[in-house]
C-alpha cells in the first residue's frame, strides 16, 4: 500500500491510472506489486536524471559567464611583490595555479624550500600577476612561484593606468607638463592632475570629432564629387560638352572642399602639437620611466586607495567604456558597441527577411498546395535544410549574393565605384539574407504546425459567413497562428543571433572602420560590413596577440551576446504571451 | 406542390409514397434535393435522397447517429467542399439554381445560407466583430449600417440585453449558450435566406436549449431553418417538417405532428418510440 502511494504520486499520468487499480486489489486481499519494468520507475528516473543533469550543466554554463562577465571590471588591488633574486614586480593578482616545479628550478632551491616542495609532492602553488607596461616588458602577465616570493605589499601611492596604447600602465605617475612647465605629482589623486587630464582628454575628444567627423564628412563629399566624375565620364567615354562640364564642376568642387578639408586639418594639427606637448610622466617600480601625452590615458586610479564608492565608480565607468565605444588594443580593449550594433542590426533585418518568406511559404504548403507526393518531399527538403552545416549556407551566401546578386547591382547601380565592390563583396544585407536562409526551415515548420493547429470549426465558421479563402487565411487562421510563428521566429532569432560561421564569409569583420548607420544619405549603409559579437569572441579569444589579456573580454562579451538575445527572446516571447492571452479560453 | 413533391421522390425500393407528407408553408420551395447521393472515397454515406424544404418553415432532420444528418445539411451550403475525396450525384437548388453547377459561386451560395454549428465556434475577436464579420467580409465599410446589423441581429438572437455593454469584450468571454446564440446572430447578420443547425443545442444546459429553442420559434418565417437534432422532444417543439434518416437513405418526410403521433412507416415508429437507435 506504502508503495502504492509513492507511485501514483510520482508516476506519469498513464502509469498512475494503471495503479489506480491495485488498492481494490489490495482490499481484495491480495497484495500484488507490478514487476519494476511494468511500473517505469527506472524510467522515470532515468529521465528525471537526464533533466537534472542538463539543467546543472546549463546553470553552471551561465553561473560561469556571468561570474567572470561580471567581474571583470571590478578594480583589484596593486600587489608589488619582492622576489628572491631581489627584483620587484607590481601587478594585479589575476588567479593562481597549483604546478609541477621542473627539476632544475628545483636543483637551485635552498633546501628548505624544497622540502617543502617535496612534501606538497612536487606541487608549489604560484599566482600569475597582470603587469602592464608592455612597452617597457614586452609581456603584459608574469607568474610568480610562492617559493621565489620574499614579501608581498600594496602601496598606496601605486597607479593603474588604463591607455590608449600599450595596454595599462602598473606604477606610479611622477609628474606631468601644464603649459610648459612640469609640475611634480606626490599624490595620484590630486586635484591638479585630475584636471590637466580632463582637459588633455577633452582635447583629444575634439581632435578625433575633428578628424572622424568633419574631415571625414568632407572627404565624403570629395568622394561624392569625385565618383559623379567618374559616372559622367563613364556615360561619355568620348568626351564632349557633358563631359567637359562635369569635369570643371568637380574642379571647382574639389579646390572648395580641398579648403574646407586644410582648414579643418591645419585646427587638428594645432590641437594635436598641444596634445603632444602636454605630457604625463610615469614609472614603474623599478624606476623606468615612460613618458607619454597625458591625453592618452584612458583612466586611472589608485588601485589601492579606493574607497567602494570609488571602486564602483570605476568599475561603472569602465562598463559605460565598453558599451558604448569602439574597440582598442586589437579588440582587447576598449568597447564592443559596434559589435552590439551589428549583432542587433543583423538580427533585425533577419527576422524582417525571414518572416514573410518563411510564412507565405508555409501558408502555401498549408492551405493551398494539394497535399500530394510533391508537398510531402517539398516538406522533408525543408526539414532536411535545417541540418546542412552553416558553413555551406556561408560559402553560398558568398557565391551567390555578394558575387552574383551582388556583383549584378555594381554593375547595374554602381560602375563609377567598380572595381572596388560595393554590394559585390560580404555585407550586412548579405549576412543577414544568407541567415535567413539559414533559419528559414525553422519558421516554416513552426508556421505550418502552428496553421495546422487551427481549428477546422474556425475556418468552417468563417467560410460559412460567406468570407473567401483568403479572408478566412487572413481574418482567422492568421491571427490564431500568430502566437505559433512568433515561436519559428524567435527560434530563428536565437539560431541567427548566435551563429558566426557563415558570418566570417559574408561580411563579419575583426574590426569595422564605420557603422552601418550614419547621417549620409541614405543613413542605413546595408552594404558594408560590421563587426558581431559571435565573431568578437572568436577574435579576441583566439586570435588576438595575447589570449591572456583576453579572457576577461571574452566572458564579458559572452555575457552580453547571452543577454542581448535573451532580450531579443524576452520581447518577442511578451509579445507572443499578450497574443496567446487574446485567444485564451478559445476551447471550453 | 405536395403533387410536385411527390413526384420529384427517389424511386427507390421501399420508399412508400405515403412516408412523404409535407406540409406546406405557402411560400414555395426553399431548397429542392434531388436524387443526391454522396461518396466519402468509395464509402456511400448519401442514397438517392429527394426532398424538398418549405420556405419559412423549420424543418427537422433526425435519425441515428451515422445516418448522413449533417452529411446532407452540410451539402447544403458546400461545406463539404473542404473534404478531401468526395463525390457527389444528383441535383440540389436554391430557388431553382443549381449549386452544385460547375459555374455556380460558392460564396455566393454561402451567403444565403447562414450556419450554426454543434459546438459554438465564435471567432476570437470582440463580441461586435464577431457578428460583423459577415458584413466585413462582404466589404461594406459603412459604420452605422454595421451598427444597426450588429444590434438587430443580436437582438433577433435574444442575446442583445445580455451583451449590449459589452459589445467590445472577448467573445470567448461568453458563456456556452451565449455564444451559440451568438453565432446565431453571426449567422443572421449576412441576412441569409436559409439557416441550417447542425444539434444547435447539443453542447448547452436545458436553460439555454429553452432559450434557442424559444428563439428558433422567433425566427420561423423570416428565415427556413433546417435542424439536425437528436431530441426527439425538441424537434416536436421546433419544428414543422421532421425528415427521418437511416443509414443514409430518407425514410419518412411529412408534418412533424403526424410523424411524431402516427407515422406511416414502422422504422419511423420504432426510432420515435426509442426502440432502436
Ligand atoms: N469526412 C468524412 N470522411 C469519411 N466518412 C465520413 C466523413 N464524415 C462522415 N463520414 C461518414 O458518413 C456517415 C454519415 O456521417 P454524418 O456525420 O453525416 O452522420 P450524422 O447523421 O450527422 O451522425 P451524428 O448524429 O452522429 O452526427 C457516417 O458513416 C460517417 O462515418
Ligand atoms: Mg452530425
Amino acid at each position: 500500500m506504502a508503495m502504492d502511494a509513492v507511485t501514483s504520486e510520482t508516476a506519469p499520468p498513464g502509469v498512475g491510472s494503471r495503479q489506480g487499480v491495485m488498492p481494490q486489489r489490495a482490499a481484495a486481499g491480495r497484495v500484488r506489486l507490478a514487476d519494476l519494468s511494468a511500473q517505469g520507475e527506472p524510467w522515470l528516473w532515468c529521465l528525471g536524471g537526464a533533466l537534472a543533469l542538463g539543467i546543472v550543466m546549463i546553470l553552471g554554463f551561465l553561473v560561469l559567464v556571468f561570474w567572470n562577465g561580471v567581474v571583470t571590471f571590478w578594480p583589484k588591488p596593486i600587489e608589488v611583490v619582492r622576489l628572491t633574486d631581489d627584483s620587484v614586480i607590481a601587478g594585479l593578482p589575476t588567479r593562481s595555479a597549483r604546478f609541477r616545479v621542473g627539476d632544475q628550478v628545483l636543483a637551485a632551491l635552498p633546501a628548505e624550500k624544497r622540502a617543502e616542495i617535496a612534501a606538497n609532492g612536487g606541487f608549489a602553488d604560484r599566482t600569475l600577476y597582470r603587469v602592464g607596461n608592455y612597452d617597457l616588458y614586452g609581456e603584459d602577465f608574469r607568474w610568480a612561484a610562492d617559493f621565489e616570493v620574499v614579501d608581498r605589499s600594496r602601496p598606496m601611492d601605486l597607479v593603474l593606468v588604463e591607455r590608449l596604447e600599450w595596454g595599462v600602465f602598473v606604477g606610479r605617475i611622477a609628474a606631468f607638463t601644464r603649459g610648459g612647465e612640469t609640475v611634480r605629482v606626490d599624490d595620484p589623486t590630486s586635484p591638479a592632475l585630475a584636471e590637466a587630464w580632463r582637459t588633455a582628454r577633452a582635447r583629444w575628444h575634439e581632435i578625433r570629432r575633428i578628424e572622424k567627423g568633419e574631415i571625414g564628412t568632407v572627404n565624403h563629399h570629395l568622394e561624392q564629387e569625385r565618383l559623379r566624375l567618374r559616372r559622367a565620364l563613364l556615360e561619355h567615354p568620348d568626351g564632349g560638352p557633358a563631359a567637359e562640364a562635369a569635369r570643371a564642376r568637380f574642379a571647382e568642387r574639389e579646390s572648395h572642399y580641398q579648403a574646407q578639408y586644410e582648414a579643418l586639418a591645419a585646427r587638428a594639427q594645432a590641437l594635436k602639437a598641444q596634445h603632444e606637448a602636454e605630457t604625463v610622466t610615469l614609472i614603474d617600480v623599478n624606476g623606468r620611466e615612460k613618458v607619454q601625452p597625458l591625453g592618452t590615458l584612458v583612466r586611472y586610479h589608485a588601485a589601492n586607495q579606493l574607497t567602494l564608492l570609488g571602486k564602483l565608480d570605476v568599475y561603472l565607468s569602465r562598463w559605460a567604456e565598453f558599451l558604448t565605444d569602439e574597440p582598442r588594443e586589437a579588440n582587447t580593449e576598449g568597447g564592443i558597441m559596434p559589435a552590439i550594433f551589428g549583432t542587433v542590426a543583423m538580427t533585425l533585418l533577419l527576422v524582417i527577411a525571414v518572416t514573410p518568406f518563411g510564412v507565405i511559404t508555409a501558408l502555401y504548403l498549408r492551405e493551398y498546395a494539394r497535399q500530394g507526393r510533391l508537398v510531402s518531399i517539398v516538406r522533408i527538403s525543408v526539414n532536411n535544410l535545417a541540418g546542412v552545416p552553416s558553413i555551406v549556407y556561408g560559402v553560398f551566401g558568398l557565391g551567390f549574393f555578394a558575387y552574383i546578386v551582388g556583383g549584378s547591382i555594381d554593375q547595374l547601380f554602381y560602375p563609377e565605384r567598380l572595381p572596388s565592390p560595393t554590394f559585390g563583396t560580404g555585407g550586412l544585407l548579405w549576412a543577414s539574407l544568407t541567415l535567413a536562409l539559414l533559419t528559414v526551415p525553422v519558421v516554416i515548420v513552426a508556421t505550418e504546425e502552428a496553421l495546422a493547429a487551427v481549428p477546422r470549426s474556425m475556418r468552417e465558421g468563417s467560410l460559412a459567413c460567406g468570407a473567401s479563402k483568403w479572408q478566412t487565411i487572413r481574418n482567422i487562421v492568421l491571427p490564431r497562428a500568430l502566437p505559433g510563428i512568433m515561436t519559428g521566429i524567435i527560434l530563428a532569432m536565437a539560431r541567427g543571433a548566435g551563429e558566426v560561421a557563415p558570418l566570417m564569409l559574408v561580411g563579419v569583420v575583426k574590426l569595422a572602420p564605420e557603422l552601418p548607420i550614419d547621417g549620409f544619405f541614405p543613413f542605413i549603409h546595408l552594404e558594408r560590413s560590421f563587426m558581431h559579437l559571435g565573431f568578437h569572441i572568436y577574435d579576441v579569444g583566439f586570435q588576438s596577440r595575447n589570449s591572456e589579456a583576453g579572457k576577461p573580454m571574452v566572458f564579458v562579451t559572452t555575457l552580453l551576446l547571452i543577454a542581448l538575445i535573451f532580450a531579443m527572446n524576452l520581447t518577442a516571447i511578451i509579445v507572443r504571451t499578450r497574443l496567446k492571452r487574446k485567444f485564451a479560453g478559445s476551447q471550453f | 406542390m405536395a403533387e410536385a413533391a411527390l413526384k420529384d421522390r427517389p424511386a427507390t425500393d421501399g420508399f412508400d409514397p405515403t412516408s412523404y407528407h409535407v406540409r406546406e408553408g405557402g411560400r414555395g420551395t426553399a431548397v429542392e434535393i434531388r436524387d443526391f447521393s454522396l461518396w466519402y472515397g468509395t464509402k456511400q454515406a448519401l442514397f438517392d435522397v429527394g426532398m424538398s424544404i418549405e420556405a419559412g418553415l423549420v424543418t427537422a432532420l433526425i435519425g441515428p447517429s451515422g445516418c448522413g444528418k449533417s452529411t446532407l445539411l452540410r451539402c447544403l451550403n458546400r461545406m463539404n467542399d473542404l473534404i478531401d475525396g468526395i463525390r457527389i450525384e444528383g441535383r440540389i437548388a436554391i430557388e431553382g439554381q443549381d449549386i452544385y453547377a460547375p459555374a455556380a459561386d460558392v460564396i455566393a451560395i454561402r451567403k444565403r445560407m447562414g450556419m450554426v454549428f454543434q459546438k459554438p465556434n465564435p471567432f476570437p475577436m470582440s463580441i461586435f466583430e464577431n457578428v460583423a464579420y459577415p458584413l466585413r467580409v462582404d466589404g461594406i465599410r459603412d459604420k452605422v449600417l454595421i451598427q444597426e446589423t450588429v444590434e438587430r441581429s443580436l437582438r433577433g438572437a435574444a442575446l442583445w440585453e445580455e451583451v449590449k455593454d459589452r459589445l467590445n469584450e472577448n467573445a470567448l468571454g461568453l458563456s456556452g449558450g451565449q455564444q451559440q446564440r451568438l453565432c446565431i446572430a453571426r449567422a443572421i447578420a449576412g441576412s441569409p435566406e436559409v439557416l441550417l443547425m447542425d444539434e444547435p443545442c447539443s453542447a448547452l444546459d436545458p436553460i439555454a436549449t429553452a432559450k434557442i429553442e424559444e428563439l428558433m420559434d422567433e425566427l420561423r418565417g423570416q428565415f427556413t431553418i433546417v435542424i439536425v437534432t437528436h431530441n426527439m422532444q425538441q424537434a416536436a417543439r421546433v419544428s414543422d417538417n421532421t425528415a427521418f434518416m437511416y443509414l443514409g437513405r430518407l425514410i419518412e418526410y411529412g408534418e412533424t405532428e403526424v410523424m411524431f403521433t402516427k407515422p406511416k412507416v414502422a422504422r419511423t415508429q420504432d426510432y420515435i418510440t426509442g426502440r432502436f437507435g
